[in-house]
């Protein structure tokens, strides 16, 4: 069977400067009909290069150097720019990672949507406007005779890439090339458009290529996965012999990184990968992933190892690959167990009792015509605990009010009501009227490092500051570099770092900087606000050990907010699941991650997608999307997507908090007796 | 939308109001008895009781803002103070027509063009083209209306002869007339905007440019031309849109220096001479208009903006 498309030794070059650096080097892969074929890879490592140097869309300093892509009876890299316009879109769909910006804001999606076939079907406007609701049909979008005449702002996060996939499929194409199209969604709905996708090229006969950096999303969607590293295969096998017959160091590290992992093997720490990968400029002579390999020997280091062809589909890029198959050597790093672990003290760092948190947006017009538009519920009635010496992970989908419950304890946002205590001492909901004392017990770290360091200061400066601003006494300059210098080797920096802005920093080292600033005042809490989402995950691995040992070494708490499922439950001793500013389950972490009763927790652990593909997804489908919180739900909030609604109960009535003997909380109607035989 | 639209409408006529009072108040300050200063230091006590009670003065101030403007708004503009006291509303009038055809031609010309350029420009980034229509709407921004008004004259007036040099407004004349006149203040004016607007567009086309949905577009196999003008460029010409408002305000009341180079009968020149001479009912009726211009210019560049942007119609 001829592959759909074929790559040839392609190498794909960017003009940085006055240089000429390769992005993709000699990588040669087919898509087979029918196959989803998955292309993974870290940040940097080039794969949305060459996803979309596929289709021959690449920016203008760049051109394929080498190499042919064999489509159709084509050669497309001799194609010129009009006749590549004619398989752009006809034959070739695309999937892009954020609907929202990849949709034209001031066009109606059927008039997005019926430009395409009119262009290459030659339908007219009003049969494409047809063409486009049947198109939507099969996302299963409700009311598609609606959709088409909304515009992209008008629909969720979900359903405008349900529209950007059934846009892709309308004109029929043979392979549809899709770029991290769930890593702008929630999990759940993450969930949807993984099925979707799924059954929709089964059903087109449609080969697609995925691209992502997430090991589970890959593992549950494709057939084929093929892994880059700094701009070369290093391995292609089907999906299950790449999960559960990983050859290559690099597979094997990345895949012993994910949190999942290690929760698997009840590993208290994350296997890492040694070192950072290679600048584009600066790539090792021999083999690229040497100079972090752990079992590299000194030829890896001089000779790059050819790619090689195992069994019929495992193609290999490694010196040392016959040594690992037949089991003789493991190329792992063994999780460095540094320091002794730590358990929940009784006594609590932090309570917060009945939170309660409202948006009004008035105008200033409006107040001057007396309207007062309806206040928006953020947080209803939140109460948490926190031990000392714990870590609360906070989960719920985005619109959930993690964020701003978290900046209600730390005070960037006032509360409306409610009642803080951090060590025993009272906190003042309003941040201008808190002490000293409790601005230094309770620090920040933020989502993403890029912007929560102030570019203009150097690294002494910015953790240097927060040392003096929040110190008990008044500290010698020496005190201070000496405290600057043992912050960062605490993260595992050194002291060289403390010269650098910035920019001359990686997203993981500005991570740890960021971390750094956050233990220098000795704080009892720490709230961490996704600090790992916008690093890779060998580099989520690296922090989220760091963040444990500082934990061992501090006797600091956490209170830690992520989306990730699994992160929360590598890291967190109690976990607390909110939907629509509500608290719907809290327990321990075994409690709610291994036995959840809520049917939002059931839904959300069913949506997370595992990196195995032998594991069956997880069948429960949340319907819609999480209503906007203007419009929150009467009675139980969750009971528009309550997979286990019960009638006009849910609708009506608030659901009772229920308590198990062990301590387990949720709200809901149904007796906890019965969600706990539901699960089972 | 329909309540967006009273809603900034009511906005404009408060805007309005507001500006009548302070223009009012202004002419107060004006240090110096306004019969005195009009009539000259020799005037008799007499004629300088019946100036003031001819036009009002002796009225509290509050009285005669309320006159003012109940005359305004039913058409009886006052007389003007100058020789022979001549009715405001017909010289205001006709002043507003010439600057608004002076206006309506400039725009006509420079729009056009400096979104064209700027499209060109953009689309041709850190080249030379690029380099090049920067350099020329720069400079041209630059340099200060006189020099390009006298240059013109110099060249297409005085030495080919093919446009007036200065502006003769006849009631007889026909569009020939017109465009002999209008042309070299137009273009005059035109250096200045098109300097800005080419700017403008191209800075919004850049942006734009890089935004996902370019990509999106380009991906679909649609060809360059539907990309650049169904797509991007009403995307990109949001800003413009806000600027071309203002600059008709500019073109209203700013651009004496204009105005006199070829000596052209507009608002800004009447503005300038009703200040010197204290002419306060000119005065005020001419920055009155001139807001008011500025001020729906300002109105329609919204609607125009919401219709472009869904995402502020439907909100």
């Amino acid at each position: 069977m001829l592959p759909v498309i074929q790559a040839k030794n392609l190498s794909i070059e960017y003009r940085i400067g006055k240089r000429w650096l390769n992005v993709i080097q000699d990588v040669s892969l087919h898509i087979d009909p029918v196959q989803i074929h998955g292309l993974v890879g870290e940040s940097g490592s080039g794969k949305s290069t060459l996803g979309m140097g596929l289709m021959r869309y690449l920016a203008n300093n760049a051109w394929i150097s080498q190499g042919e892509i064999l489509f159709d009876t084509y050669d497309l890299v001799k194609l010129s720019a009009a006749e590549m316009s004619k398989i752009h879109g006809r034959h070739i769909g695309f999937v892009p990672q954020n609907p929202l910006d990849s949709l034209n804001p001031s066009l109606t999606i059927g008039n997005q949507m019926a430009e395409m076939t009119q262009l290459h079907l030659g339908l007219s406007h009003k049969d494409a406007l047809k063409r486009a609701c049947e198109a939507l049909e099969t996302t299963n979008i409700p009311e598609p005779d609606a959709v088409i005449r909304r515009y992209p702002h008008q629909l969720s996060g979900g359903m405008q890439q349900r529209v950007m996939i059934a846009m892709a499929l309308s004109t029929r194409p043979r392979l549809l090339i899709l770029d991290e199209p769930t890593t702008a969604l929630d999990v759940t709905t993450q969930a949807v458009i993984l099925d979707l996708v799924r059954e929709l090229m089964k059903e087109e006969q449609a080969a697609a290529l995925y691209v992502s950096h997430d090991l589970g999303t890959i593992a549950q969607l494709c057939d084929v996965v093929t892994v880059l590293y700094s701009g070369e295969v290093m391995e292609s096998a089907p999906v299950k012999t790449l999960f559960k017959k990983p050859l290559h160091p690099y597979t094997i590290g990345l895949l012993a990184s994910l949190p999942s992992a290690a929760a698997g093997q009840n590993q208290s720490r994350l296997s890492t990968i040694a070192g950072v990968a290679p600048s584009l400029s600066e790539r090792p002579s021999g083999c690229a992933f040497a100079p972090r390999c752990p079992v590299a020997i000194a030829k890896c280091h001089t000779d790059k190892p050819p790619l090689e062809k195992t069994t019929d589909n495992h193609f290999l890029r490694c010196w040392r690959w016959q040594d690992i198959a037949s089991g003789d050597l493991i190329p792992k790093n063994p999780p460095i167990g540094k320091r002794e672990e730590t358990s929940p003290q009784p006594g609590y760092v932090l309570t917060a009792q009945h939170i309660h948190k409202t948006f009004s947006e008035n105008s200033l017009l409006d107040r001057l015509m007396g309207k007062t538009a309806r206040p928006v519920q953020a947080l209803a009635d939140v109460s948490i605990k926190i031990n000392q010496r714990s870590t609360l992970g906070l989960v719920g989908e985005s619109g959930s009010g993690k964020t701003t419950l978290a900046r209600a304890i730390v005070g960037l946002d006032t509360a409306d009501s409610g009642d803080l205590e951090l060590l025993d001492m009272p906190v003042n909901l309003d941040l201008d009227k808190r002490g000293k004392e409790i601005l230094r017990n309770l620090r920040l770290i933020f989502q993403n490092p890029n912007d929560a360091l102030n570019p203009y200061r150097t690294v002494r400066e910015t953790i240097g500051r927060t040392i003096t601003l929040l110190a008990q006494e008044t500290l010698s300059p020496i005190n201070i570099e000496n405290r600057i210098i043992a912050l960062l080797e605490s993260v595992g920096l050194t002291a060289a770092y403390a010269d650098r802005y910035p920019q001359q920093l990686s997203g993981g080292e500005k991570q740890r900087v960021a971390i750094a600033r956050a233990f220098s005042a000795k704080p009892a809490l720490i709230i961490a606000d996704e600090p790992t989402s916008s690093l890779d995950v060998s580099v989520q691995a690296v922090i989220l050990n760091l963040l444990k040992d500082l934990r061992a070494e501090n006797g600091a708490s956490y209170l830690f907010i992520s989306h990730d499922l699994e992160v929360i439950r590598y890291l967190a001793d109690w976990i607390v699941v909110m939907y629509l500013g509500e608290i719907v389950e809290q327990g321990t972490n075994e409690q709610v991650s291994q036995a959840p009763m809520h049917p939002y927790t059931e839904a959300l652990l069913s949506a997370v997608p595992m990196p195995d593909p032998t594991i069956k997804p997880g069948t429960i489908r949340l319907t819609g999307d999480i209503p906007g919180p203007r419009n929150k739900p009467t009675g139980c909030p969750f009971h528009t997507r309550c997979p286990r609604y019960l009638g006009d109960i849910c609708r009506d009535e608030r659901p009772p908090l229920r308590e198990d003997e062990h301590g387990h909380v949720i709200r809901c109607h149904i007796p906890l007796e019965d969600l706990k035989q539901l699960q089972s | 939308m329909i309540r967006y639209l009273v809603r900034r409408v009511l906005l404009l006529l408060i805007t309005l109001l507001v500006t009548s009072m302070i223009v009012f108040a202004l002419t107060q300050f004006l240090p110096g008895d306004i019969a005195r200063l009009i009539l000259g230091r020799d005037a008799s006590p007499e004629a300088i009781e019946t100036f003031r009670q001819e036009f009002g003065l002796n009225e509290s101030l509050p009285m005669q803002y309320v006159n003012w403007l109940g005359g305004f708004l039913t058409g009886n503009w006052g007389k003007s103070f100058a020789e022979g006291n001549p009715s405001v509303r017909p010289l205001v009038l006709d002043r507003l027509g010439n600057s608004l055809i002076l206006a309506g031609f400039t725009l006509l010309i420079s729009v056009p063009i400096a979104i064209l350029l700027g499209v060109m420009a953009a689309l041709r980034e850190n080249t030379w083209l690029d380099s090049l229509i920067s350099l020329l709407s720069l400079s041209v921004v630059g340099l200060p209306e006189f020099v390009t008004g006298i240059v013109l004259i110099n060249i297409f007036a005085l030495g080919l002869g093919w446009f007036e040099a200065t502006s003769l407004i006849q009631d007889d004349y026909n569009i020939g007339d017109w465009l002999r006149i209008l042309t070299l203040p137009a273009i005059t004016a035109s250096f200045v905007l098109i300097g800005y607007i080419t700017r403008l567009t191209r800075a919004g086309m850049i942006d734009e440019l890089k935004k996902p949905y370019v990509q999106t577009a380009i991906l679909k196999g649609l060809p360059f031309c539907q990309v650049i003008f169904k797509h991007v460029l009403r995307n990109a010409l949001l800003p413009t849109i806000t600027v071309i408002a203002i600059s008709i305000g500019w073109l209203m009341g700013g651009i004496v220096v204009i105005e006199n180079v070829f000596n052209f009968p507009g608002m800004g020149s009447l503005l300038v001479k009703a200040v010197e001479q204290k002419n306060l009912p000119i005065l005020q009726a001419v920055v009155v208009l001139i807001v008011f211009i500025f001020a729906a210019a300002n109105l329609i560049a919204d609607l125009i903006y919401a219709a472009l942007n869904p995402r502020i119609r439907l909100n």
